[in-house]
């Protein structure tokens, strides 16, 4: 039984459906990974799965359960993690405190979990007492990462990890996102770096108009003619 | 030196009394607006209701005859802390959660608690008429007088008992309040929310918890900024609507949703006001025979006369305003 199963999702802001009907599946092993054009209800498919837009139609389960829009504060407890694109730390806290809002939900010792969190990014180990505001673009999004994995999540969502890193974070960024999986760590990510996101994606979702146009793993679609010219630039 | 010990007690004490109690009521106000993002204008009232429900406590236990070596007031202040917080829930709960239920804007919410302000005043006056009362009617108000003919004075530094007490409390708030924001949990999910709202929805923190734990500490504050601003002066229904602009002044000075701008604005609007209205001719004083004639007789030489003391805070908001348009300390906007 699949981890997370979106099933004909249908929902959007209150005006017309963004997401017309998307289909996606996902195992606590894979990492997978949407993509598609401006538009085509990318971001909108993991806000809905988090709650964070109205479901009008279509159910979301979660490891057996059905989470359709359920609230963030019901589904961090059950294994969920969400790390939003944009604004994604507490810029006037500490990065040890950002950490801890992410496992705000947990009543026993977080200490351990806390350092396994250092231990993957060193960075943020030296930085603990400064100012999450005052970190660069990358660092911030290993402190969102971080936060996001406090929760000890069994399936961790982020929304366009990359956008607005230099390459060389990218990579960084994309190579720890592959540990965390290694670690048990179920991932569904947006993506505009297609190509290489898709490069190391067990599964690979590419919508289009808010729903699914392509379904593979993420060297199949690359390697699919049609994919790479509509999708992914040639 | 009479001089100075003059300027000690209109101005460092004064100053002293009057920032500590606005500090008091901003930091309630940038709490609030903190968490929820609207200026609640009702808290002025909620500091008058404090000073309500410690005055009835007190009338209370000095009918039945009791009597302690503090005054009644301090000592019963925490049990009107308590009872504020539980009416500032109840205000919350009857007039503003279903509000912001319906997504209404900041100003609806603003407007709303106007009209708090005005219900909790016609209630207090149903209640206690529109007369002025006083805490010490059934005790007297110490007052203690520090000889300084040590230093060549002859006239002693004086401060009265509920400012004493003022002082020490005032302390213990900012440090207890610090230590909530800083080491505890609850403290740090409110600060979380206060910095960034969307992303402690999405962390799990518990929003609705820290919009009670918000007005309880609102209330509180409330209450002892309202008792003592009643024990230092008198007690009427009006008490604190009448301060409510300076210690908005103060929170923005300080930077909207920022605890610590707000103290500072508290206090540098109350010593502010102090000095403005403070009359420099007594530094004038002993130098009176070396002063051209003019100078010697002046009269009354203070920046504003004390009918406009109000002014003062806002001249400083504006100048804040134009230095640093999110106040000292970095604040939020709505």
């Amino acid at each position: 039984m699949a981890l997370i199963e979106v099933k004909d999702v249908i929902g959007g802001y209150g005006g017309a459906p963004i997401l017309n009907g998307v289909n996606i599946a996902i195992e606590q092993s894979d990492i997978g990974v949407i993509v598609g054009p401006n538009g085509a209800g990318k971001s909108t498919t993991l806000k809905a799965i988090f709650g964070l837009l109205k479901v009008t139609g279509g159910s979301v389960m979660f490891d057996g359960q059905e989470i359709t829009n359920s609230l963030p504060d019901k589904l961090v407890p059950r294994g969920l993690s969400f790390v939003p694109q944009e604004k994604n730390v507490f810029t006037s806290m500490s990065v040890e405190e950002n950490l801890e809002m992410g496992a705000f939900i947990r009543r026993d010792d977080i200490s351990g979990t806390l350092e396994e969190i250092y231990a993957m990014f060193p960075v943020l180990a030296e930085k603990r007492r400064q100012p999450a505001g005052e970190l660069s673009g990358g660092q911030r999004q290993m402190v969102a990462m971080g936060r996001a994995l406090m929760s000890k999540p069994k399936l961790l969502m982020l929304d366009e990890p990359s956008a607005g890193l230099s390459p060389k974070y990218v990579l960084e960024i994309f190579e720890h996102i592959v540990s965390v999986n290694k670690a048990g760590v179920g991932i569904l990510m947006v993506e505009q770096n297609a190509r290489q996101a898709l490069a190391f994606a067990s599964r690979g979702f590419v919508l289009a108009s808010g729903k699914n146009r392509y379904t593979g793993t993420g060297p199949e679609l690359i390697a699919d003619p049609e994919v790479a010219k509509s999708f992914l630039g040639g | 030196m009479d001089e100075l010990i003059f300027f000690i007690n209109k101005v460092i004490i004064s100053g002293t009394v009057i920032g500590s109690i606005y500090a008091l009521g901003a930091v309630g106000v940038t709490l609030v607006f903190g968490i929820l993002r609207f200026a609640h204008f009702a808290h002025g009232d909620m500091m008058t209701l404090g000073a309500f429900f410690t005055y009835s406590l007190v009338a209370i236990l000095a009918a039945a005859g009791f009597s302690l070596p503090i005054p009644l007031g301090i000592a019963l202040m925490p049990v009107a802390m308590a009872l504020t917080s539980v009416a500032a829930l109840g205000l919350d709960k009857g007039f503003y959660a279903p509000l912001r239920r319906k997504g209404a804007k900041p100003v609806t919410l603003l407007i709303a608690s106007i009209g708090v302000t005005l219900m909790l005043q016609g209630v207090i006056r149903l209640f206690y008429g529109t007369s002025t009362r006083t805490f010490f009617e059934s005790e007297p108000k110490d007052i203690f007088r520090i000889d300084m003919s040590w230093a060549g004075g002859t006239r002693p530094i004086t401060i009265t008992e509920p400012q004493a007490w003022m002082f020490g409390l005032v302390v213990v708030a900012v440090l207890a309040l610090h230590f909530f924001l800083t080491r505890s949990r609850l403290g740090k999910g409110m600060r979380a929310m206060s910095d960034n709202p969307d992303l402690a929805q999405v962390s799990g923190i518990n929003t609705a918890l820290v919009v009670r734990v918000t007005w309880i500490l609102a209330g509180a504050l409330a209450a002892m900024a309202g008792t003592m601003l009643a024990l230092d002066v008198s007690l009427k229904p009006d008490l604190a609507f009448n301060i409510i602009l300076p210690i908005f002044a103060a929170a923005v000075v300080g930077g909207l949703g920022q605890t610590y701008g707000a103290i500072a604005g508290g206090f540098l609007v109350g010593f502010a006001e102090t000095l403005a209205v403070f009359d420099w001719t007594v530094f004038l004083r002993p130098f009176r025979e070396n002063l051209p004639e003019w100078l010697a007789t002046a009269q009354g030489l203070s920046l504003v006369p004390t009918e406009y003391k109000l002014t003062v805070a806002f001249v400083i908001l504006v100048i804040v305003l134009l230095v640093r348009p999110t106040g000292i300390f970095k604040g939020l906007s709505t």
